[in-house]
């Protein structure tokens, strides 16, 4: 057996096709962790940059065993409560419980608020807000059921505790996560449940590393590229970084997973390279 | 396996006993070596005692017993200059200063217009002033490493709301949270990262004891721990009367590592949900 530091636990991770996702279904797994993993494998409409793959879905399966650890893999909507609800079951069922959960799904279309077509706000929030109501509802009662406590940690942003102008709809669902998870953090205390986010500033994945964004970030270059983005994004943090890596995230999520943090809930961990205080 | 800060060195004031003999044998477990500061003597406007010389060399003890090395030296963080002093000769042996731990404090009690004027200012002194005091004694050494830092201030969740009674507390530990912010933004450039953590209560001597019974169970002619431990757990959200001092050493820990190398400028509450309640 292993010694790690959430060892026997299941985590169910949302958005675990790839990025911040992928790197926490892998770091919980080195710690020892088995893990319930889902996406929805699909691009959607409202969202100008492609999504996870069921290759990119698969690979993550893979690392995860390569682990030693079990994984069941499943593709869903977090739109889709239903959906979520069958592979919570199928995957407490297959490893035998639930312990932590990572509501990490999540997308964005800039936008000026006063420009941003109806369809637009309403998928972001309905995704980035609503999706992770949705995976707490289905996970919930399994962890309540279990008896042993547990952990949420929901998947917030800077942009859930400051303001990014051209993203009102995702600035409003991320600070809609930190006051879910509040909210959360009163109804299951009783039960030992602990809930928190974490709020990341730029993590390099592809829902920043894409045309768009750097559009957004240079407006005054042509064709902007990754390396025209980087002082961008580094002006913005008060650490020498221009952005984290998903792994800091994870080691964050992490720590909010394990025992270690077994009194903390109702917290908003920033791991932003000083976005805040700058 | 190599520890989470392996041949690292953490300067930890208040050392003796409570949360920083905690935090110290915590790092070491880990890997680190310890600079431990205690004062080891009593202060006239608190009802408990401190810590004693036999308490530090009780911590250094478990220190080595972890394999670390420690210098342990008895100063006041209301003085500077004893505190540059033991965290000189600290780098001196020890090589290095990568963590510290500012977590020194006090506590004492009163209704703020009958707080006396000594009373109010021991506890700015050495509650708020004694943190910049530990700060500034170190940074120079963590500055010259050029291999960047981790530096953990103890606040309070006192230091993010309120708490009747005790508002000279209350203004040191809210003070704790500014000066982190901007010691995060000065030290970036650096790499060096400044977070507070925010305790709720832990069991220590600073709350086991007569005069913290008396504030949470005014209406018990005497209260016991037990009292207390009710009073305590209703501020709290999650069923406990209170967190233990490795609760709080394991988020200092988190913090002090490189998992947490692009967190600064943050105040991690550990306070079982007090500040949502
Ligand atoms: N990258 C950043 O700069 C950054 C900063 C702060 C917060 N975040 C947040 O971190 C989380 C993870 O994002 P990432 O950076 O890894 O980006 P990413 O685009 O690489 O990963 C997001 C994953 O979520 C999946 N997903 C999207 N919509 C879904 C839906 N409706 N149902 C199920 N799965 C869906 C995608 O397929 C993708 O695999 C998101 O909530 C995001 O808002 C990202
Ligand atoms: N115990 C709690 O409920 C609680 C809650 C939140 C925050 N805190 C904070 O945690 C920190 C540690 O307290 P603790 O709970 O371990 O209490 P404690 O009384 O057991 O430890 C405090 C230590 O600081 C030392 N000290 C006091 N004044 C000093 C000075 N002028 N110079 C050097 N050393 C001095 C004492 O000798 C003692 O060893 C304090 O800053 C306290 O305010 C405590």
């Amino acid at each position: 057996m292993s010694r790690g530091r959430v060892a026997g636990r299941v985590a169910l991770v949302t958005g675990a096709a790839r990025g911040q996702g992928r790197a926490h279904a892998v770091r919980l797994a080195e710690e020892g962790a088995d893990v319930i993993a889902v996406d929805v494998c699909a691009d959607l409409e409202n969202v100008p940059y492609p999504l996870g793959t069921a290759a990119d879905l698969a690979e993550t399966a893979r690392q995860v065993e390569r682990l030693g650890r079990r994984v069941l893999a499943r593709q869903a909507d977090v739109r889709d409560l239903g959906a979520l609800r069958a592979v919570v079951d199928e995957g407490v069922a297959e490893l035998g419980r639930l312990d932590i959960v990572c509501a990490n799904a999540g997308v964005n279309q800039p936008a000026p608020a006063k420009d941003m077509p109806e369809s637009v706000w309403r998928d972001v929030v309905d995704i980035d807000l609503g999706g992770v109501w949705r995976t707490c509802a289905a996970a919930i009662p399994h962890l309540i059921a279990g008896g042993r406590g547990g952990s949420l940690v929901l998947t917030s942003s800077a942009a859930g505790l400051k303001a990014y102008a051209n993203i009102a709809h995702y600035t409003a669902a991320k600070h809609g996560v930190v006051g879910l998870t509040k909210t959360l953090a009163q109804e299951l205390a009783p039960h030992r449940i602990r809930v928190n986010t974490v709020s990341p500033t730029q993590v390099d994945t592809p829902m920043i590393m894409n045309e768009p964004m750097y559009r957004l970030f240079c407006p005054g270059v042509a064709e902007p590229t990754r390396e025209d983005f980087a002082p961008v994004s580094q002006a913005m943090n008060a650490l020498p970084v221009p952005w984290v890596e998903p792994r800091d995230v994870s080691d964050a999520v992490l720590f909010l997973a394990s025992d270690e943090a077994r009194y903390i809930t109702g917290v908003a961990l920033p791991v932003d390279a000083g976005v805040l205080i700058k | 396996m190599p520890g989470r800060v392996e041949g690292k060195v953490a300067f930890i004031t208040g050392a003796a006993r409570g949360q920083g003999r905690s935090h110290a044998v915590r790092l070491a477990q880990e890997g680190a070596d310890i600079i431990a500061v205690d004062h080891c003597a009593d202060i006239d406007t608190v009802g408990y005692p401190m810590a004693t010389a036999e308490d530090l060399a009780e911590t250094a003890r478990q220190v080595e017993k972890f394999g670390g090395r420690v210098v342990a030296r008895e100063a006041d963080v209301r003085d500077t200059g004893s505190l540059r002093a033991a965290v000189d000769e600290g780098v001196a042996e020890l090589g290095r200063l990568d963590i510290v731990c500012a977590n020194a404090g006090i506590l004492s009690n009163g209704p703020s217009h009958e707080l006396s004027e000594q009373t109010w200012e021991q506890m700015i002194d050495i509650n708020l002033s004694g943190v910049w005091r530990t700060c500034t004694v170190a940074i120079p050494h963590l500055i010259a490493g050029g291999r960047g830092g981790s530096i953990v201030l103890t606040s309070s969740v006192a230091g993010l709301r309120s708490y009747s009674g005790v508002s000279h507390y209350v203004a040191a530990k809210h003070g704790v949270v500014g000066l982190m912010k901007t010691l995060a933004q000065e030290l970036a450039e650096h790499s060096i990262r400044v977070n507070t953590v925010n305790p709720t209560q832990v069991d220590t001597d600073m709350i086991q004891n007569e005069s913290m019974y008396r504030l949470f169970c005014p209406d018990v002619e005497n209260p016991t721990r037990e009292d207390f431990g009710e009073a305590s757990g209703a501020t709290i959200l999650l069923p406990i009367p209170w967190v233990e001092s490795i609760d709080v050493s394991n988020a200092v820990l988190f913090l002090a590592s490189d998992e947490a190398r692009y967190i600064t400028g943050v105040a991690l509450p550990v306070d079982a949900g007090a500040l949502v309640i």
